[in-house]
């Protein structure tokens, strides 16, 4: 049985970002593996060593520039990885329609990937591609149980948890507290170059891709500004009970 | 421009989120449609059509809904959505995984978290954890958005105004995906994402045993209670109590934060909160940058003292 692990090249979750000209400064940037989609990958390591699967393939949209995150993929675990080359900025629709078209080449059995991307933060991607597929899915997992026919998975819903059985084939997205992903060892991030890494451009899905809506430019949020400091505990609740009055 | 609003409901529970996405609407159409789903749905339709904007209420009310599983809701959403030009609803959990599926179905692209609609082709929302807003032109014919209900205004229901209710007979069942049950611990507090007042605390408790002196707090003002991820990780509160980029997305009139030193994930969950008060021993926590009122101190001798005040 086959996975597939979409991965996606961001801007690292500990760097503060700068606009300019009304655009995210990307350039000399520290990029990484979003951290949902790392999630995505432990999981996909853990059912593997449970002999769930046998085997996990990682997946990225991009240039070369997002080939680093594709071998921390096989550093961690991952067997091969795939590049769909483009230059080319996607909406979310878009990226799924190109893995659904990948996909259906290649008879993955369940797709496991992160819930958003810590930089554009849609939370679309997951959903659309199980829409597309018409293909069970079981989104924001916080725990996977494999069931002898498809999958039990924990959900974290507004107010609590839900849990729901899925039939493969199935699209899971992580949620935070699915687990804690492993750190890549050195060894393994050496062999992790010698794993097979195939290039696939984009043109060969035959799919429309012009954009349905466009990110013009991008500013700054307004800014709050500090305000005071209080300097007793009595002071603290004067200004409690004014504003709760 | 003929507009629908999804409503989002909670084991049959109407959210009050739902007047934020009504007055979204209107930056659309002065008038719009409701939709409901869901199974043994009462009043909620008759509720909905109370808001003065609403013209129909399409109810959709079958067992096969009960559970609200994306899979087949979808489905409906997508069948409805036929006949309209803008399909909204709002931002929370369920909608989220629901939306895009619809979304997929029609075969449009989705806005997702818009939290400011300039133009009936422009809106805003933010990225990278509200550190950066992005301009959307989306020229599409139709178009779908989720609506951050914190950024709008709540539309007010009128006794006088009854919309039209319609029932549709949509049927599908969902051959996928099957419920099995919830955890959803019973609790008399407000709900986290439509509260008046958030109280919310952090690592600085040092332990769960310690966070129960908020909860004793959060019910003196009759506040819901928050947490940041670190507290969550802690195992001090339940995952849902987050307030972050990745949990909720809240801006109560007041939120008082007690050892939360304010990273930049959980400041886009809250920032937009009419009033913030930050408690924290260190005088450089970086909340303190946000907050209109700071206190340093230990956060335990506040509490003390606030439990003797408020009664």
């Amino acid at each position: 049985m086959k996975v597939l692990v979409p991965v996606k090249h961001v801007i690292d979750y500990n760097v503060q970002i700068q606009i300019k000209n009304g655009k995210v400064v990307k350039d000399h940037v520290k990029h990484s593996m979003n951290p949902f989609d790392e999630i995505a990958v432990e999981a996909a390591l853990q059912l593997k060593e449970a002999k769930y699967l046998t085997e996990i393939h990682c997946i990225s949209i991009g240039t070369n520039d997002v080939i680093p995150t594709l071998r921390h993929g096989l550093a961690l675990g991952a067997d091969q990885a795939v590049l769909i080359e483009s230059k080319d900025t996607m909406d979310p629709i878009h990226v799924a329609k190109v893995l659904a078209e990948h996909i259906k080449k290649e008879a993955y059995d369940l797709v496991i990937m992160g819930k958003q991307a810590i930089d554009d933060d849609y939370n679309q991607t997951a959903q659309m591609l199980a829409g597309i597929l018409n293909w069970s899915q079981a989104t924001f997992a916080s725990k996977i149980h494999p069931k002898k026919n498809g999958l039990e998975v924990t959900r974290e819903v507004d107010g609590g948890l839900e849990t729901i059985a899925v039939n493969l084939p199935a699209v899971i997205s992580t949620d935070l507290r699915l687990n804690e992903p492993r750190f890549a060892t050195l060894p393994n991030i050496m062999k992790a170059k010698s794993k097979p890494l195939t290039t696939i451009a984009i043109d060969t899905f035959k799919l429309e891709l012009k954009p349905y809506f466009t990110q013009a430019t991008i500013e700054e949020p307004a800014q709050r500004k500090a305000g005071k400091e209080v300097k007793s505990i009595d002071d603290l609740i004067k200004v409690i009970k004014e504003v709760t009055e | 421009m003929k507009v629908v609003v999804v409503a989002y409901h909670q084991g049959n529970i109407l959210s009050p989120l739902n007047a934020s996405v009504l007055t979204a609407s209107q930056q659309f159409s002065k008038q719009c449609d409701v939709l409901i789903i869901g199974d043994k749905l009462g009043q909620m339709a008759q509720s909905l059509g109370e808001f003065p904007m609403v013209e129909n209420v399409l109810v959709c009310d079958h067992k096969a809904y009960e559970h609200q599983l994306a899979e087949n809701i979808a489905q409906v959403i997508h069948e409805v959505a036929q006949s309209y030009d803008i399909i909204l609803g709002v931002s929370s959990t369920l909608m989220k995984d629901i939306f895009p599926r619809a979304a997929a179905l029609l075969d449009i692209g989705l806005v997702s978290d818009v939290i400011e609609i300039k133009s009936k082709d422009h809106y805003k929302r933010p990225i990278y954890a509200g550190n950066a807003i992005a301009n959307i032109k989306d020229t599409q014919k139709k178009k779908m958005l989720t609506i951050r209900a914190t950024a709008f205004e709540k539309a007010q229901p009128s006794r006088d105004h009854k919309a039209n209710i319609q029932s549709l007979s949509i049927h599908f069942e969902a051959q996928h995906s099957k419920f099995i049950k919830t955890e959803a611990p019973e609790s008399s507090r407000p709900e986290l994402t439509c509260a008046d007042i958030v109280v919310s605390g952090g690592r600085g408790f040092g332990s769960k045993e310690n966070f129960k002196q908020l909860e004793t707090f959060a019910d003196k003002l009759g506040a819901a209670i928050g947490a940041s991820r670190a507290a969550v990780d802690a195992g001090y509160v339940p995952n849902d109590y987050q307030v972050g980029q990745t949990g909720k997305i809240i801006a109560p009139q007041l939120y008082i934060c007690f050892g939360i030193s304010g990273a930049i994930q959980h400041l886009a969950g809250m920032k937009d909160s009419k009033v913030i008060i930050a408690i924290n021993k260190d005088p450089d926590a970086p909340i303190f940058k946000i907050a209109d009122y700071h206190y340093v101190g230990d956060l335990f001798e506040v509490l003390a003292t606030f439990e003797k005040t408020f009664k």
